[in-house]
């Protein structure tokens, strides 16, 4: 009981973050990869330059995430590619150039920049002494050299527009052509095992492995150009900003982005840095990198993970336990309210999550709805399980005492259930806990955001530093609802 | 006290009792006996109204059993109910269990001090036991804290299931004992359900013996047992077996 008002607190407090500084706000998203975040890392600092109030919410959960989120207003803008534009995002539409793209942008609130300078699409990549010795420079170079020992990753030999659509488009004559693992093509380069792979063409690995990426000089690959999608009415809202963001168009070549993608990667330089080294470099720009130490960061990621917790659990018990109520008191009715329940429980988290987003946006709200959802049924089966499971002699005698429907239940139903349903809470908040970290996926941060970067980063101290927490989390948790149990249950009930 | 005009009640495909007309005296010890599953429970449970009647009604006291639930807790108030293991409720004390209901109704405490001595001097059950838990109570103190429980609020009716059945011969002997004392001293309607033939002899002024949902007959154990209805009511009586004689030597 006493540690109530010290979890309300720390739920209040992680409510109630300060927004420092004057100026237009500006929001910036970025997708779960690592090009995804610096160019977000990007956008934040030169709009915080430019003098608006930035915030980056980073490594959502999906192009769709992103999308619904900027269409709703929730986002100011983010980092794209035409190609995930025109196959993914508007597909079925004819948009034969940026031009008609961005017509169509337009028609739902959106501008779009020029291209940032670099093209994210497939590519085939060679080591770089090995096409110097050959003289292989772009991909109508490979036509005179049938002999090649070729690797393509799985996804690249099977889909349509890989490997068969581009051998027929340049008319390519090898022969030996082998199906693979991506990570393992890259090893298979090094030791020569292949000459030739499909790669993406701002891969990190470009400048770890010295590789040199051919030219698509029929243009068969799509262009994935990087630009920036905004909201139109950021123009009136940020005009400094937008104009500011504008300068990063044209700043970053192909080669530069790899590089770039490399040090976050491969170097396990922090995003914030490689962006602010990239603007001192290019533009000229000195930005403030704020690092925070180990310490501070787990605190901030537990005041956002508790938040979640502890505001879907408060709301869960608050509708739960009346459901229990009326499940265990009409049992057809409960039949209905026990099957919901469960069919919620059988939707998985992630789906869970994207199906919030259309009516809650991205952030807290739709975790915290999706984590409401899952408590419930925990509770309400507990509640009603627990006034079930009181003797019929004591349920008759306080009828026939003469109590009230109300006073029955508070007086005896519910303190005899007691300990049923403080065990279907603590299921509940120890089941919490563990799927909260997916509310990163949409933005709402906590225990589950640093795992995230640590899976994208291959890097199992940052995926450790979300996951020790979170379990220590899960069993404070249930330590804390066994001594309120202590407390609650009534001395006559314990076993 | 109690009228029970065409009443009868069903268990989904199972008649439970069958059409009866019955008249409970006032201040008297009615005892409703029969064998197993010949609906004296049922009956009982139908005189507080804890069951509604398929058919024919209830009167209490010369009014019929009101529908409406607040009405019928109000009547409920007035008939005390104690049953076979007391039924107490676990989580409270047994000071707690008998004071209950009035301290529901805002009894003043000098009032419910002074109602819990007056029941503790009548069924004898010493001051620390009520400071205890049910389950730390033995079978025969849990019934006396039912009992005190079921006349805390000083009803005009007392109703029994089975208040005994679950003791021992002793602890029963001596319940019977001061069961009987109690019922004098209070002059209530009291309505017991009972097995033991001997039990509602020594307790009872009149006795209901009933059979498959249906009343045999009503009448004191004389009366039943010189002018029986038929010829079960004989063989009722016959099978309390009595003491083997002892063997003179």
């Amino acid at each position: 009981m006493r540690a109530l008002p010290l979890v309300l607190l720390l739920v209040l407090g992680a409510a109630c973050e300060s927004a420092d500084g004057a100026g237009p706000e500006v929001r910036v998203g970025s997708k779960k990869f690592t090009e995804s975040v610096i160019l977000g890392e990007l956008v934040t600092q030169v709009a915080k330059d430019a003098g608006a109030r930035a915030s980056h919410r980073r490594e959502l959960g999906g192009t769709t995430v992103l999308w619904e989120a900027l269409r709703r207003g929730e986002l100011d803008v983010y980092p794209e590619y035409t190609g995930t534009l025109r196959q993914e995002l508007l597909v079925g539409r004819a948009l034969p150039d940026d031009a008609a793209l961005r017509k169509a942008l337009e028609d739902e609130g959106l501008r779009m920049s020029a291209s940032l300078g670099f093209n994210n699409t497939y590519a085939l990549g060679m080591k770089e002494a090995e096409a110097e010795r050959l003289g292989i420079r772009r991909i109508s170079d490979l036509k005179s050299h049938p002999e090649l020992r070729v690797g393509f990753s799985n996804e690249f030999m099977q889909r349509g527009d890989g490997w068969p659509a581009l051998r027929d488009a340049y008319g390519l004559p090898q022969r030996d052509v082998r199906g693979l693992d991506h990570d393992l093509a890259y090893r298979g380069l090094e030791s020569g095992a292949i000459q030739l792979t499909d790669l993406y063409s701002t891969d990190a690995e470009i400048a770890a492995y010295g590789l040199r990426v051919l030219e698509d000089d029929r243009h068969h690959f799509p262009a994935y150009d990087a630009v920036l999608l905004y909201r139109a009415d950021l123009e009136t809202r940020a005009p400094r900003a937008v104009s500011a963001l504008r300068r990063l168009e044209g700043s970053l070549t192909e080669a530069q982005m790899v590089k770039l993608n490399a040090r976050a990667r491969l170097e396990h330089v922090p995003e914030a840095q490689v962006a602010s080294d990239f603007l001192q470099a290019s533009l000229g720009l000195t930005t403030e990198v704020r690092t925070d130490g180990r310490a501070s960061r787990v605190w901030q990621r537990t005041r956002e993970h508790l938040f979640l917790v502890g505001l879907s659990l408060v709301a869960a018990i608050a509708l739960a336990i009346p459901l229990g109520v009326v499940a265990a008191r009409r049992p057809r009715l409960g039949q209905g309210v026990l099957g919901l329940s469960s069919v919620i429980q059988t939707v998985p988290s992630l789906a869970l999550l994207v199906f919030m987003i259309p009516l809650l946006g991205i952030g807290s709200k739709p975790a915290i709805a999706a984590l409401f959802l899952y408590s419930l049924l925990p509770i309400v089966r507990n509640t009603a399980a627990g006034l079930q499971g009181i003797p019929w002699e004591v349920r008759e005698s306080a009828e026939a005492l003469g109590l009230p429907s109300g006073a029955r239940l508070w007086r005896i139903e519910l303190p005899m259930a007691a300990a049923s349903i403080l065990a279907g809470i603590q299921t509940a908040a120890v089941i919490n806990v563990g799927t909260a970290t997916l509310g990163a996926l949409v933005g709402a941060g906590g225990y589950g955001q640093p795992i995230l970067t640590g899976i994208r980063l291959d890097d199992v101290g940052l995926i450790l530093e979300g996951a020790v927490p979170a379990a220590v989390l899960a069993l404070l948790v249930s330590g804390l609802f066994e001594a309120v149990a202590r407390v609650l249950v009534p001395r006559g009930l314990r076993g | 006290m109690f009228l029970l005009e065409g009443v009868s009640k069903c268990f989904g495909a199972a008649q439970a009792l069958h059409p009866l007309n019955l008249g409970l005296p006032k201040g008297a010890t009615t005892v409703l006996i029969g064998p197993s599953g010949c609906g004296k429970s049922t009956l009982l449970r139908l005189l507080n109204g804890l069951l509604r009647p398929d058919t024919g009604r209830v009167l209490f006291d010369g009014k019929p059993l009101p529908e409406d639930e607040d009405a019928l807790l109000a009547v409920r108030r007035r008939v005390g109910y104690a049953l076979q293991g007391g039924g107490l409720f676990p989580h409270l004390t047994g000071a707690r269990n008998v004071t209950l209901m009035a301290r529901h109704l805002r009894w003043p405490e000098a009032r419910i001090r002074e109602r819990l001595g007056r029941l503790m001097d009548l069924t004898r059950l010493p001051a620390e036991a009520l400071e205890r838990l049910p389950g730390e109570l033995s079978g025969g103190q849990r019934q006396r804290v039912a009992l005190m429980r079921a006349l805390m609020l000083d009803p005009d009716v007392l109703l029994l299931d089975e208040p005994l059945g679950a003791l021992d011969p002793l602890v029963r002997h001596d319940l019977q004992t001061d069961l009987r004392g109690i019922f004098e001293r209070l002059g209530k309607t009291v309505v017991l359900v009972t097995h033991d033939l001997a039990e509602a002899a020594y307790l009872g002024d009149g006795i209901v013996l009933m059979r498959d949902g249906q009343v045999v007959q009503q009448g004191t154990l004389d009366d039943l047992e010189a002018r029986p209805a038929e010829p079960f009511v004989t063989r009722f009586i016959q099978a309390q077996r009595p003491l083997p004689l002892r063997r003179s030597g």
